[in-house]
């Protein structure tokens, strides 16, 4: 049987946890002789090469694409976790959820006071994947089996949180790694 | 600010004795004759009584009928409970809309009539009613909305405008409402005929340890939902210690479909000041608070009327009935619109001129109560069986009824029954016999107790009112199979969202979440696995909330899941593997596609 295979997918994020991740240093070779990645921006594939054990999911849904690329993942991922804050509770982004789309858009290109923007056009090439009304959180949309909070969790907590889950064993994390002030 | 109503604000300060502890009356004074209490009516009122400014702005903020804007001269308050609904509440309310040319939630630009919505006004044996200002228009039809706004447009004062006059007490001119008693069986205890005064005299010839005694052997628990034992409740008072103790009779009458208290408070207003009076003797209290929901304001210059006939028959006031040392008062306190006021540690918060907060128990009110002393609250029925007690003997009283519950209860009955209104039947009546009097017809569901208590389906109607099985503070709401049980849970699930005071954070947020996840249910996006979801949070609301409002909130769901549990599992459809039926991508996109004038590529139809 060959190695596992993991997939990672960064949605309405800020690239943060993936960079958390990486921050696993020299612990990244452990890792790939545990695993195989499979989609992820990590090695820059970007279609599944068939069925992963685990996917990790930064950031929240903004987007149509955001929800398609999600879905995707829970099709072809045993085991999906939603990682840091904007996948757990829309984070960030989801400051804009207090005002109506189409406000947060005049502020964003039309009206904000650093806007330069003469011919007042709001993108919408049909290229651009059409906002949602709000951001959701990953597990608004799709079934999510485990969340590691934090913004992003740190380096250490990714890497015990995937050990422990691929060799089978409880999580245990020490109060350092689940403390945020 | 014109001169005129600081003048107006000064004075009612005044009057008030500049009295912190009274800012429910400054307000509602205020409120009154000047229609709102604005922000800088808050700073003068601050710096009259002596309090910060965010004092007063949180008691404006809290009760419904407060308002730091300005309404119409006249607020009309359409009742929107489920039993209003079932009669019609939505056609009154296009009606009104159609008259005014507003809608529910807006004023007139004549800035004369304001329209909004009110959870039940204690008026489901004659709905859909509504209140304009503090007149009662009860079994409201589109000709009367008519009639009713033309005679607001032309004078705004609601007392005008004839809707007749109801049946007993209503009829007196200093009630003059149309309201309706609908007593319909009268039963041993409450309302037999019986003579005022006989109690209380014959409780003075003890001596108050023998009353309270007396009213522990009788067996009285508590009529107002909890069932507490009067007496042990009456001890506890009693032997804190306090240099003064006050009693307080509970009339803030808010859980959707109960409406004895007012019926009570109308017809029987001797038998629940004299029960006071017997309490105030028997833990050593002067003075008892009535607490008088706002929606009731109708009736508080006849029931004033008629303490000051007993205290001019010597039943109130210094030496009551020549006994020395034995003085006791009765005040009215007005509520202002708030369900939890009648949780009773909230209703001392609101009597303390502070929000209608529920505080932390221990202390309990018998030790710490109104301004920190020692304190019974009663519900209006519980002072009306103490009286008829003291007047026939607690072996007669307890002698009366089930085995575990004493005494007689009353019950306000309405919904889907030929004859809504108010029965009274010994304790351990059964909800079949009970549902054969009110003439209910195809009943689908009972609600026992208000959406506090719990829905219970045919199966169960061999099931009788009593401590021991279906304890209610009096609501009876009855449900045909016309009725969308379902759409009626989610009203009261809105109820609950509303009059949470939103200090535990299990209620405030979590009553939001039960609600929003029986929306999906409804809305045909649910799954099986959301019942369970619903029964751990609704378990988890129960256990961590601080008052009984979050304690029982999740009823409706619950007892509905419990005892209804096909109709959920009707709107259940068989959803995608792995998705969350609940998340509606064509919704979410709407505004997007809107906004951008094209068409999801992704998501199409
Ligand atoms: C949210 C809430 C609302 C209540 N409303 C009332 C009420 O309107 N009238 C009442 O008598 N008791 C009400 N109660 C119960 C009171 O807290 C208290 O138990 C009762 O007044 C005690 O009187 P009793 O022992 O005579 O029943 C309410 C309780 C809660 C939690
Ligand atoms: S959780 Fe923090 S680090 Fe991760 S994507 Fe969001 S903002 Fe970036
Ligand atoms: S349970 Fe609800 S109403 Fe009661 S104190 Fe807590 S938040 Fe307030």
């Amino acid at each position: 049987m060959g190695k596992p295979k993991i997939a990672t997918a960064s949605l309405a994020g800020c690239f943060g946890c993936h960079m958390s991740l990486l921050d696993i240093d020299d612990r990244i070779l452990k890792l790939v002789e545990l695993v195989d990645f499979d989609k992820s921006p990590i090695d820059d594939i970007k279609k599944f090469s068939g069925r992963c054990l685990v996917g990790l999911i930064e950031g929240g849904c903004a987007n149509e694409e955001n929800v398609h690329n999600l879905k995707e993942f829970r099709k072809h991922c045993d085991i999906l976790i939603s990682v840091g804050d904007c996948a757990i509770n829309g984070g960030l982004p989801a400051m804009r959820n207090v005002m109506p789309l189409k406000e947060c858009l005049d502020e964003a290109y039309l009206n904000g006071p650093t806007v330069y923007n003469p011919e007042g056009i709001v993108p919408s090439d049909k290229e651009l994947p059409l906002l949602l009304d709000k951001v959701y959180p990953c597990h608004h949309v799709v079934k999510i089996d485990y969340y590691l909070p934090g913004c992003p969790p740190s380096a250490d907590t990714l890497w015990e949180a995937l050990v422990a889950l691929l060799n089978n064993k409880p999580l245990e994390l020490p109060y350092e790694l689940i403390k945020y002030d | 600010m014109s001169e005129n109503i600081s003048k107006i604000i000064k004075e009612v300060c005044e009057a008030n004795n500049k009295d912190r502890t009274r800012l429910m009356d400054i307000v509602e004074a205020i409120q009154e004759s000047v229609g709102c209490v604005s922000s800088d009516a808050m700073n003068l009122i601050a710096e009259e009584i002596g309090c910060h400014r965010v004092e007063v702005e949180s008691v404006i903020s809290f009760y419904a009928f407060l308002s730091k804007r300005p309404k119409g001269k006249v607020a009309i308050r359409l009742c929107n409970d489920s039993v209003d609904k079932m009669k019609g509440a939505d056609e009154i309310a296009k009606a009104f809309e159609k008259e005014l040319g507003i809608e529910v939630g807006q004023t007139t630009s004549d800035g004369k009539i304001t329209l909004e919505n009110t959870p039940c006004i204690g008026m489901c044996d004659q709905a859909p009613a509504a209140l304009l200002n503090q007149v009662v228009a009860p079994s409201l039809t589109v000709e009367k909305v008519k009639a009713i706004v033309a005679g607001l447009q032309k004078d705004t004062d609601p007392s005008k405008i004839s809707l007749g006059l109801g049946d007993g007490n209503n009829a007196d001119s200093l009630v003059g409402s149309a309201v309706n008693n609908n007593i319909i069986k009268k039963g041993d205890v409450i309302f037999a005929d019986n003579e005022s005064g006989t109690g209380l005299k014959k409780a003075i010839t003890l001596s108050p340890e023998e009353v309270v005694d007396m009213v522990k052997i009788s067996n009285l628990r508590g009529r107002g939902g909890a069932g507490f034992p009067t007496g042990l409740k009456w001890q506890f008072t009693r032997a804190a210690q306090g240099d003064q103790k006050y009693i307080i009779c509970n009339a803030d009458e808010g859980e959707p479909g109960t409406f004895k208290d007012r019926v009570l408070l109308t017809e029987k207003f001797d038998l629940v000041f004299e029960g006071m009076t017997i309490a105030g003797y028997a833990i050593g209290a002067t003075e008892g608070v009535l607490y008088l929901r706002g929606e009731y304001a109708y009736l508080r210059t006849f029931l004033e009327k008629k303490l000051k006939e007993r205290r001019d028959a010597s039943f109130l006031g210094k030496k009551v009935c020549g006994k020395d040392g034995f003085d006791f008062d009765i005040r009215i306190q007005m509520g202002a619109g708030a369900y939890i006021c009648g949780e009773e540690s909230a209703l001392i918060s609101s009597c303390e001129g502070l929000r209608g907060d529920p505080k932390t128990r221990p202390p309990f009110p018998a030790q710490r109560g109104y301004l920190a002393k020692p304190t019974s609250v009663n519900n209006v029925e519980t002072f009306c069986s103490v009286t008829r007690i003291l007047e026939k003997g607690a072996d007669w009283f307890s002698d009366i009824g089930s085995v575990d519950s004493a005494g007689t209860k009353v019950l306000s009955i309405s919904g889907a029954c030929k004859n809504p209104g108010i029965y009274e039947y010994p304790f351990g009546a059964k909800i079949q016999d009970i549902l054969k009097d009110a003439g209910a017809e195809n009943t689908q569901a009972v609600l026992v107790g208000g959406p506090s208590g719990q829905f219970i389906n045919p199966s169960e109607f061999s099931r009788s009112i009593c401590f021991s099985d279906l304890a209610t503070g009096g609501s009876m709401v009855v449900f045909d199979t016309k009725s969308d049980l379902l759409k009626v849970v989610e009203e009261y699930m809105e109820f609950f969202v509303e009059e949470s005071c939103g200090y535990c954070t299990p209620c405030r947020a979590g009553n939001v979440l039960m609600k929003e996840r029986l929306g999906y249910i409804l809305a045909g996006r649910g799954e099986i696995a959301d019942l369970a979801y619903l029964e751990d949070l609704g378990g988890t609301i129960k256990k961590a909330s601080r008052c009984g409002l979050g304690q029982t909130s999740p009823n409706p769901i619950l007892t509905t899941i419990k005892n209804f549990k096909p109709l959920y599992e009707k709107l259940m459809k068989k959803q995608e593997e792995g998705m969350q039926p609940s998340f509606d991508i064509k919704a979410a996109l709407g505004d997007a596609e809107r906004i951008a004038g094209r068409k999801s590529v992704i998501y199409t139809d």
